[in-house]
């Protein structure tokens, strides 16, 4: 692959990425939603955050296989735990590293 | 202006520590499969989506066909659709060349920053729009020192893998501002898991937002109000 392919590989990548993030944006925003959907948008940012940490936390990658014995998940409840406690963003990162990080260590 | 500015950068931190490790190990795995230091920056800038890239470098490697590669790369970024009309709502009578510029660094962890920090109030789109590149900056240094600095990075140093499964752990924390939240998110983990272990890719994120939040909104219509009368 030379450089121009390379660089038009990269700017179709790029198309594909960025409509997806921008059309909503432009389309919906300073527009009246019917209710049912403003609602169900409501709803989509709790339903995303634990659809993205679910399986960090209860699978294994590779193969993908079911698991209750990850760090990841031992770490998660003292960082859950700050979190509810602290409701500190940095706090909790920092907890969540240093359990992660220890657990680490000693298993 | 300039306390906006300052505000994005306060709140970018985070995602820039969780970021460079990420974008390290993505340089070395794009130096390993022979693209250079420029290749590195023109993907980083062109594409901006850690886990896309991880994949693009990886069908590189191989040789994977161009058409493949772009069609697997509008996939797994497919999920932004919905954070995109999810955080719609925070920007009204906003320009169109402002939301084109924004919509470049929506990625999960500025989605998920930003939408937290609008949801609590006071949070200016400037602000908004400088943790997107906070972040987007230190994706692309961190992507290209990858490239050069090979391994001398030790995996998994002081626990800097968790920072971004630690942010998403307490962003959603705050998600939960009452019971339908809490019921949808684990609805959402439930999907999630049961997406993740049967279909390919990570299609499971938009599979499982979608059947949660739509489970939940029926919940919310139905039961809940049945429950208690407003």
């Amino acid at each position: 692959m030379n450089s121009r392919e390379f660089l038009l590989l990269m700017a179709a990548m790029g198309a594909v990425t960025y409509l997806p993030r921008m059309l909503p944006l432009v389309a919906l925003s300073g527009r009246k939603l019917p209710s049912w959907f403003a609602e169900w948008l409501e709803l989509i940012p709790a339903a995303i955050l634990s659809a993205l940490i679910a399986p960090t936390l209860f699978a294994h990658a590779d193969p993908r296989v079911l698991t209750f014995g990850k760090i990841e998940l031992l770490a998660a409840l003292p960082t859950l735990f700050c979190a509810v406690k602290t409701r500190s963003l940095a706090g909790t990162v920092v907890v969540g590293m240093l359990c992660y990080w220890g657990l680490g260590l000693v298993m | 202006m300039a306390g906006t500015v300052r505000q994005g950068l306060s709140a970018a931190w985070p995602i820039c520590l969780g970021y460079f490790p990420i974008g390290l190990s993505l340089g070395v795995l794009a130096q390993k499969v022979g693209l250079a230091p420029w290749q590195m920056a023109a993907m980083s800038i062109l594409v901006f989506a850690g886990g896309s890239q991880f994949i693009a470098v990886a069908m590189l490697g191989v040789a994977a066909s161009p058409v493949a590669i772009v069609s697997t790369v509008f996939m797994v970024n497919l999920r932004h659709l919905l954070m995109s009309s999810a955080l719609s709502v925070h920007f009204p009578g906003v320009s169109r060349r402002f939301l084109a510029l924004f919509a470049y660094g929506l990625t999960d962890e500025s989605f998920a920053v930003n939408l937290t920090r609008f949801s609590q109030g006071g949070w200016h789109r400037y602000s908004a729009l400088t943790l997107n590149h906070a972040a987007n900056t230190t994706w692309i240094v961190s992507t290209v020192a990858g490239v050069y600095l090979g391994q001398l990075v030790p995996p998994g140093a002081a626990g800097v893998d968790y920072a971004l499964t630690g942010m998403f752990i307490c962003l959603l924390v705050f998600q939960l501002r009452g019971p339908i939240f809490t019921i949808t998110a684990l609805i959402a983990a439930a999907c999630s898991l049961m997406a993740y272990l049967w279909l390919p890719g990570n299609a499971y994120v938009i599979v499982a937002s979608c059947c949660a939040a739509t489970a939940g909104l029926v919940l919310k219509r139905t039961l809940l109000k049945r429950e208690v009368p407003a």
